[in-house]
């Protein structure tokens, strides 16, 4: 992917980012993620039925790649059971951390391949899955 | 000014975070060095000539800090690790015996961190409540004060400079007005001392907290200043060597006088003693010229950011050399990603300051703190590279 193609995605999902809604309803697991750094600051409200992610919100202030990340990230996972949730992380933890990856599987999350080359910006890139694998613990730990 | 003591500015950089922490001068840094390789011994111990050495540059040091904000008395000066360790003595080894249930204790939502959480754990466990002091326009003032007093506070504790707004604080005025009810005053000094002239006596402060590192000193020492006779009745919230004179195996004890009961343990002597090269810098040059020059440049740089037709600044009306801004539409920390591509450091974020986000609408700001060795050409560099934030997202993307 080129740079001026990740460029447009990331800033298309930051500009405008799906289900940015603050969601008050107690089929959703609310989970809050505030950074070490103290800035990025992401809210996810997550229903999950029979082991599948039905619906998908976020709401919060962040930097550009965190916002863009969450965006993505709501789009690929809607819809796909926990284990397809977690090898697609591990997939894209993979290609953070220049390891081996299959780039298939990753569509608009490879707008983040060349991320490793800012290392103080990985961990925007991965804060939206940190917060996923809180709801998705919440929901393992009821079951 | 004197921009070639300090080594840090030859690797191409503007530096404008020195409320994080300031730059050193080479006579600090060497200093360092200087106690390892020629006189490295523990304090208090030695027959020798070495240990003794450093015993009196230990206390020089101390008379030094006295000096730096008038204190009565060295005896006064407590080294410690920082400003976060002075306060949770002041609060923890002080506050917790002095306070009562229901006593009440006045902040802001201005205040860093360390003079927040550890109130709020007195208040869990003492039952004293923490209240805050209403800002008008982001500032104490004394009417406000006034008001916020009533006959069961017993404290009043604030920055005199906060790292955030950067507003300075009327603290003779509120310390007098403390005092006439019976209220003692602590204060974060953390932001102020290295910028504005101190002076403990003048303004009557009950305790005052401060840190080496953001005034041109190392990293890890501390000051805790207290009145006499509110230190004489502090805790230690360490025991153990250096601060006792006697212990038996019967149990019996004795603790040393001031200031050795409050600082068990080695001291970070190699820093301590470089510390004290940093405060006769600081005096070389004079507190009151650096405040000038400050505030100069900060009037130089908000004139400037003016300019730009994009950017939004929170705390113009404030004295010090701190200002919040942000580029419109833009979170913070793309702006200082941004601005680090041309290595230029700001922080970005809420600065420790979490409750901050009550008083100013905003959350996360960009910030600016301006030190001594910092000149009008890095500001102007600094506008040439905001003038161009349209092309952020090429630069950070």
């Amino acid at each position: 992917m080129d740079s001026n193609l990740r460029r447009e995605i990331i800033i298309d999902n930051y500009q405008n980012p799906v289900n940015r809604k603050r969601i008050d309803n107690k089929d959703f697991i609310h989970v809050s993620t505030r950074s070490d750094s103290c800035i990025d600051n992401i809210d996810l409200y997550v229903k999950i039925n029979n082991d599948i992610i039905e619906d998908l919100y976020f709401d919060g202030e962040a930097c550009a790649i965190t916002t863009s990340a969450t965006s993505i990230m709501i789009k690929k996972i809607i819809g796909k059971n926990i284990q397809e949730v977690k090898e697609l992380m591990n997939n894209y933890y993979n290609m953070i951390d220049e390891k081996e990856y299959d780039e298939e599987k990753l569509g608009e999350l490879l707008a983040y391949s060349e991320i490793y080359l800012q290392p103080n910006r990985k961990k925007c890139a991965m804060f939206p899955f940190e917060t996923l694998k809180k709801a998705i613990k919440e929901y393992e730990n009821k079951m | 000014m004197n921009r070639e003591d300090f080594p840090m500015l030859k690797n191409n950089l503007i530096y404008f975070d020195s409320g994080a922490t300031s730059l050193k001068p080479s006579c600090v840094i060497k200093e360092i060095t200087n106690y390892y390789e020629n006189y490295s011994a523990n304090s208090h111990r030695g027959d020798y000539d070495i240990s003794l050495k450093v015993d009196k540059m230990l206390d020089d040091t101390r008379c030094k800090v006295k000096d730096f904000i008038n204190a009565n008395s060295s005896r006064e000066i407590i080294f410690t690790k920082g400003t976060t360790e002075s306060m949770n003595m002041i609060i923890f080894g002080f506050m917790k015996n002095y306070l009562q249930k229901d006593d009440e204790v006045l902040i802001t939502k201005t205040e860093h961190a360390s003079n927040v959480l550890p109130w709020f754990i007195l208040e869990k466990e003492l039952g004293i409540k923490v209240n805050y002091i209403p800002l008008i326009d982001n500032k104490v003032t004394i009417d406000k004060v006034k008001e916020s007093i009533t006959n069961k506070t017993k404290v009043i504790s604030l920055a005199w400079i906060t790292n955030t707004i950067g507003d300075i604080r009327p603290i003779k005025e509120i310390t007098k007005l403390a005092h006439d009810n019976n209220i003692l005053v602590v204060i974060d000094g953390a932001q102020s001392v290295p910028h504005i002239k101190t002076d403990v006596i003048d303004t009557d402060i009950d305790f005052l907290a401060f840190s080496a590192h953001k005034m041109l000193g190392p990293t890890g020492v501390g000051i805790l200043y207290g009145k006499y006779e509110y230190l004489n009745q502090m805790l230690p919230l360490n025991y153990g060597g250096g601060m006792n004179s006697f212990f038996e195996s019967d149990k019996t004890m004795e603790f040393k006088e001031l200031p050795e009961r409050l600082e068990a343990g080695t001291l970070n002597l190699s820093n301590i003693l470089a510390f004290s090269k940093a405060i006769d810098y600081l005096e070389n040059i004079g507190m009151d010229k650096i405040e000038k020059h400050e505030k100069e440049l900060k009037k130089y740089l908000i004139n400037k950011l003016k300019e730009i037709d994009n950017i939004e600044i929170y705390n113009e009306g404030t004295d010090s050399g701190i200002v919040l801004f942000n580029i419109k539409n833009i979170f913070s920390e793309d702006t200082s990603n941004y601005l680090n591509h041309y290595h230029i450091c700001v922080r970005a974020g809420n600065h420790c300051a979490k409750m901050v986000k009550d008083e100013l609408i905003i959350k996360n700001t960009c910030r600016i703190s301006l030190y001594l060795y910092n000149t009008k050409e890095e500001i102007d560099k600094f506008i040439e590279i905001m003038k161009g934030n349209k092309e952020i997202f090429k630069v950070i993307l």
